[in-house]
Order: C-alpha cells, then sequence, then structure tokens
C-alpha cells in the first residue's frame, strides 16, 4: 500500500492575484477513499484551492500532485484523474440533460459503447432519470445541482472536486446529496467545499478549515473539537445555594469549573455552565455530587460543541493572530511622518 | 486534436437546435435576395458590361459586417459569462481545441448562409434561359473569395468574442476591426501622406491587404497564392491571439 502515492497531495501551496495573496501557504495530503470537508469563510481562498487542483488556474508556488502527478507539468493528466464541479454549477442553457451528460462524457474520452450505459448509471444515482429529457435551463435548482454532481462522477475519476455542491438546496435534497456524496466513499477521493457545517461533519471524514488562505484547523471533526476548544461542557439548571459550588465541582473533576452563571429564574433555578478538559463521561457523578449538597437539579445536559463552534472559534483565532501581527511598513512610516 | 471534432458537432449541433440560426438565416436570405433583385432589376433596364454574379458578389461587405459579428460574438464570451469555459477546460480538452471547434463551427454556418445564395443564381438559371447571363468564372471566383476571405473574418470575430464577457461589447469590436480591415485599407490607400519616400513600405503592406481588389481578382479569375497567403496567416494569427486571449484572461481571472 505504501508506495501508492495519496490522491491529493498539497504542499506550500501560494496563489496570489495582483498583489493579493489568495492562498498563503498551503499543505495538505489526502489517501484514496477519503472524503475532506474544505470549511472557511468567504474569501478565505477555498474556490481558488480548488481551481488549482484542476489544473484550471496556476499555482504562484508550491506543489500539488493528484494521484502522484504533478499540476504544473502534466494539466493533461491531472484533468482525466478529476471531476470537478465548480461554484455556483455553471451549465448551458439550452442543452437536455442526457444530451449533456453524453456531451461531456465523450469529452472526458468515455468510449460511445461504454456512455450509454455509464450515463443511464449516473442518472439513476443521482436520481435525474424522470428529468433526463428536459431542458437543463429550466430545470429547478436542485435537478440542476444534481446534474452537476452527476457530470462530475460521470467518467468514474479517482478525485472529486467540488464547490459547494449543497448550495441553494432544500433540506430533502440535501439529504440526497449527502447520501450520495456519502456512497464514494472508499471507490473515490471527494473534496467539498460548504458553508453548512453540520453537512460536512455528518459526510466527511476529514475536515480542513482554512482563513485568509491559510490552514487554520484540520482534522477529524471530533479531533477538531478537542484540539481547537479544548474542553467539554456541561449545562444545569439549579436553585439554592451556589456559594459552595467551585470546591463541589473540583471533588468530581480537578479541571471542571463553574464558566458562567445565568440569573435565577422566578423559581429559583439558575442556569450554569461548567467546563471541563476531561473527555470522560461527568454527567452521572456530577447530578450527584450537586443532589448530595442540597442543590435542587431541574435539568443537565453535556453540550455537544458543533463543528459551528468548532469553526468560529479556528477563525477567530486566525483572524487574531493577523490582527496582532507587527503592522505593514508603509503604515508604520506614514505614522512616523 | 482528438476533441475538436466532439466540440465541432456539439457546436453545430447547438446551432441547428437554436430558433435564432434560423431567424438570422431567414433575414439574411431576405436581404440577400432584395440586393439580387435589384441588380436584375437594373439589368433589365440597360445592359450592363460585367456579369450579375460579379455586382453581386461586390456587396459581399455589408453582410459581412453584420454576420460575421452576430455569429461569433457569443461563441467564447458566452462561455465565460456562464462559467461554462471553466468546466470545459478541466476536462482533458486544450484551449486550443475549444477555440478551433467554435471558431469551426462559425466558419461552417457562415459558407453554408452563402452557399444558400447559391439558390438565386439557381433560379436565375432555370427561369432566364439564357447562359450568357449566367457566367460560371465570376460565380466560381466569387464563392471561393467569400470562402476564404471569410476564413479571416470569422477568425477576426472569435478573436473578438475572446476579449470580453460581454456580447454586445464582443460584437462591437468585432464589427469596428472588420471595418478597419476593409473599409480601412481603402481609405488609407487613397491617403496622400503615404505617398512620401518614408512610407514607402506602408505603402506597400496597405497595398497588398486591399480586400476589394481581392475580391476582383478572384471574381476575374484570379488567383493570387499571395492573396491566399494573407487570408491564411491572417487567419492563423487572429486564432493564436484568441487562444492567448483565452488563456491571458484564465491567468488574470
Amino acid at each position: 500500500m505504501s508506495d501508492v502515492p495519496p490522491a491529493i497531495e498539497v504542499s506550500h501551496l501560494v496563489k496570489s492575484y495582483a498583489g493579493v495573496t489568495a492562498v498563503n501557504d498551503i499543505s495538505f495530503s489526502l489517501a484514496r477513499g477519503e472524503i475532506l470537508g474544505f470549511l472557511g469563510p468567504n474569501g478565505a481562498g477555498k474556490s481558488t484551492t480548488m481551481r488549482i487542483l484542476t489544473g484550471y488556474l496556476p499555482a504562484t508556488s508550491g506543489h500539488v500532485a493528484i494521484c502522484g502527478v504533478p499540476v504544473a507539468s502534466h494539466p493533461d493528466m491531472v484533468k482525466r484523474h478529476i471531476g470537478y464541479m465548480p461554484e455556483n454549477n455553471p451549465l448551458p442553457e439550452d442543452m437536455r440533460v442526457s444530451e449533456y451528460l453524453y456531451f461531456r462524457g465523450r469529452l472526458k474520452e468515455i468510449s460511445r459503447s461504454k456512455l450509454g450505459s455509464r450515463i443511464d448509471e449516473v442518472l439513476e444515482l443521482c436520481d435525474l432519470k424522470r428529468v433526463r429529457h428536459k431542458i437543463i435551463g429550466k430545470l429547478s435548482k436542485g435537478f440542476r445541482q444534481r446534474v452537476g454532481i452527476a457530470e462530475a462522477i460521470l467518467a468514474e475519476p479517482p478525485v472529486i472536486i467540488m464547490d459547494e455542491p449543497t448550495i441553494g438546496l432544500d433540506p430533502h435534497q440535501i439529504l440526497i446529496v449527502r447520501d450520495l456524496i456519502a456512497s464514494l466513499r472508499g471507490r473515490m477521493t471527494v473534496i467539498i467545499s460548504s458553508h453548512i457545517l453540520p453537512e460536512i461533519e455528518m459526510t466527511c471524514d476529514r475536515v480542513l478549515i482554512i482563513n485568509q488562505g491559510r490552514v487554520v484547523a484540520q482534522g477529524t471533526p471530533s479531533d477538531l473539537r478537542r484540539e481547537i476548544l479544548g474542553h467539554s461542557s456541561y449545562e444545569a439548571e439549579v436553585a439554592g445555594d451556589l456559594s459552595g459550588l467551585p470546591d463541589l465541582l473540583a471533588a468530581v473533576e480537578p479541571t471542571l469549573r463553574l464558566a458562567t452563571t445565568g440569573e435565577p429564574d422566578a423559581l429559583g433555578f439558575a442556569t450554569l455552565t461548567m467546563t471541563t478538559a476531561s473527555d470522560s463521561a461527568l454527567g452521572e457523578a456530577l447530578l450527584r455530587t450537586l443532589t448530595g449538597a442540597g442543590l435542587r437539579v431541574r435539568a443537565l445536559s453535556r453540550a455537544h460543541p458543533t463543528l459551528e463552534d468548532v469553526f468560529l472559534a479556528a477563525t477567530r483565532r486566525s483572524w487574531d493572530v493577523v490582527a496582532s501581527a507587527p503592522a505593514p511598513k508603509g503604515k508604520t512610516e506614514k505614522l512616523k511622518g | 486534436m482528438k476533441h475538436f471534432f466532439t466540440l465541432l458537432s456539439h457546436e453545430i449541433r447547438m446551432l441547428l437546435v437554436n430558433p435564432g440560426t434560423y431567424i438570422a438565416a431567414t433575414a439574411f436570405l431576405v436581404f440577400m435576395g432584395f440586393i439580387f433583385t435589384g441588380i436584375l432589376e437594373s439589368y433589365s433596364k440597360t445592359p450592363q458590361e460585367t456579369p450579375p454574379a460579379q455586382v453581386f458578389f461586390q456587396f459581399f461587405w455589408l453582410p459581412v459586417f453584420f454576420m460575421v459579428p452576430l455569429l461569433t460574438m457569443k461563441c467564447l464570451a458566452e462561455e465565460r459569462r456562464l462559467g461554462t469555459i471553466e468546466t470545459l477546460l478541466t476536462t482533458p480538452v486544450t484551449t486550443t481545441e475549444v477555440v478551433l471547434g467554435k471558431y469551426a463551427a462559425a466558419y461552417c454556418l457562415y459558407v453554408v448562409l452563402w452557399g444558400a445564395t447559391g439558390g438565386f443564381f439557381w433560379i436565375l438559371h432555370r427561369f432566364a434561359g439564357d447562359a450568357r447571363i449566367l457566367d460560371s468564372g465570376p460565380l466560381v471566383g466569387g464563392y471561393l473569395f467569400i470562402s476564404v476571405s471569410g476564413l479571416l473574418f470569422i477568425a477576426v470575430g472569435v478573436f473578438a468574442s475572446s476579449l470580453s464577457r460581454n456580447q454586445a461589447v464582443a460584437g462591437i469590436l468585432c464589427f469596428t476591426m472588420l471595418f478597419a480591415l476593409i473599409i480601412g485599407g481603402r481609405f488609407l490607400q487613397e491617403a496622400q501622406w503615404l505617398d512620401r519616400e518614408a512610407f514607402t513600405p506602408v505603402k506597400a503592406a496597405v497595398d497588398y491587404a486591399q480586400i476589394f481588389r481581392h475580391y476582383e481578382d478572384f471574381t476575374r479569375g484570379v488567383v493570387d497564392t499571395r492573396q491566399l497567403l494573407f487570408y491564411f496567416s491572417g487567419t492563423v494569427l487572429a486564432l493564436i491571439f484568441s487562444i492567448l486571449g483565452v488563456e491571458a484572461k484564465l491567468l488574470h481571472s
């Protein structure tokens, strides 16, 4: 297995347009069959990175290889290894779905004899059979999106790159797309970018968060949660004398701390948030301790930080880094003057 | 060049299913028909020295100014505006193949439209019953001129289309370039200031690029290889610039 190159290998990738650095020293690699979620706020450099991966845009510096083939020197080879769905999924307006897939299949060098059955297969897979003879310009957004996905997987490339495949879909269609992507797991390497974080969390094996052209975090969703947030937290609604609470909590788990205390409501119940560095479940011990100390507990739950929290924390952290960096030269000179 | 025929057949198919193509073709034939009947009327009134075919092809520039921008302005500008150029160029297709495919499709339509005007001469031949009216020399020469000069005109249109993502801008750009090419040469030839000694090479170049003179030669049956070279080299140059235009836009997009 070790002699098989990773599906995607990116090292020290830099892309700058007219003085603006869109992608700044990104490195990552992706094994075959993995699904990578690409996260980042608008303008973080997601689309640019994806375009460089496809060979559509040249990189300023750095090395990118798809299935061991360097993109910069063999863009034609790379294009045979990828299926790409760009942002906003541009499609010709005046073609029928099956015609479009046939045309794209021929461009992707699928032989005529195989193409017919392969088109039937992807139409089935993407639930497009009903609209196969419809004109693309007249399809709804959900269908168009699925036509884009069908096109990307048409030639069964080892690597599939999709830029925001679920944008503008309704929850039902998102579910279909998510299942579709999940069904590719193990067979194809997939990179998807998205703003919808639960999507990424559910479908992706690994997540890469980038902000302002830099990787700010990468790993599995649970790794990221631990790494970025560094704690799990509990929420409780408690009534009674709360003055001895910190000591009680320390007795349960040394790192357990009271983070916030809400105002008591009409019945005297206050909402408490407690955080701990420990990963083990403390719910039962916590409940026993609180009730044992004579406090009345109405609710206790362990808060599951979503990927959203991780994303916000990670991007905020990277902005802080940028903000605290020394000011550019021009600015300081101006101040001196 | 593996994908050239896939792209070409796709483009031609898209032209054939587009109602706009038929409307444009009908309008073109109606327009040319008017010119043709106008010529025949003048022939019926007074005897003329030149055969009607020669007079008919004299008006080649009129449809060229309107047809060529309309045929070509869409080809690359539309792809870029819709963003489909991105999906197109991320398949194993080269920019050269894309540009050549679009160019060849537009040229085919151009030639077919002009070819349809052959019907006028057939009708004339059928009903006039006079072989003298229809001299095959100027006719063949005229169509040869149209097909050879069309190579360059369409290439200029494709080049204009590669420069802008706005179809209207591409169309106007194409019109301006064709105008400069066809009328500008004639205008420069008559310019007094070019007669000076220092401008002799420029004058020679302008004389060489007289499209109206090429047309006269062709319809007289003179096929000069220098003129063919002018159109072929111009075509190749315009197509190379179109390819560079598309790629340059990618680099700076």
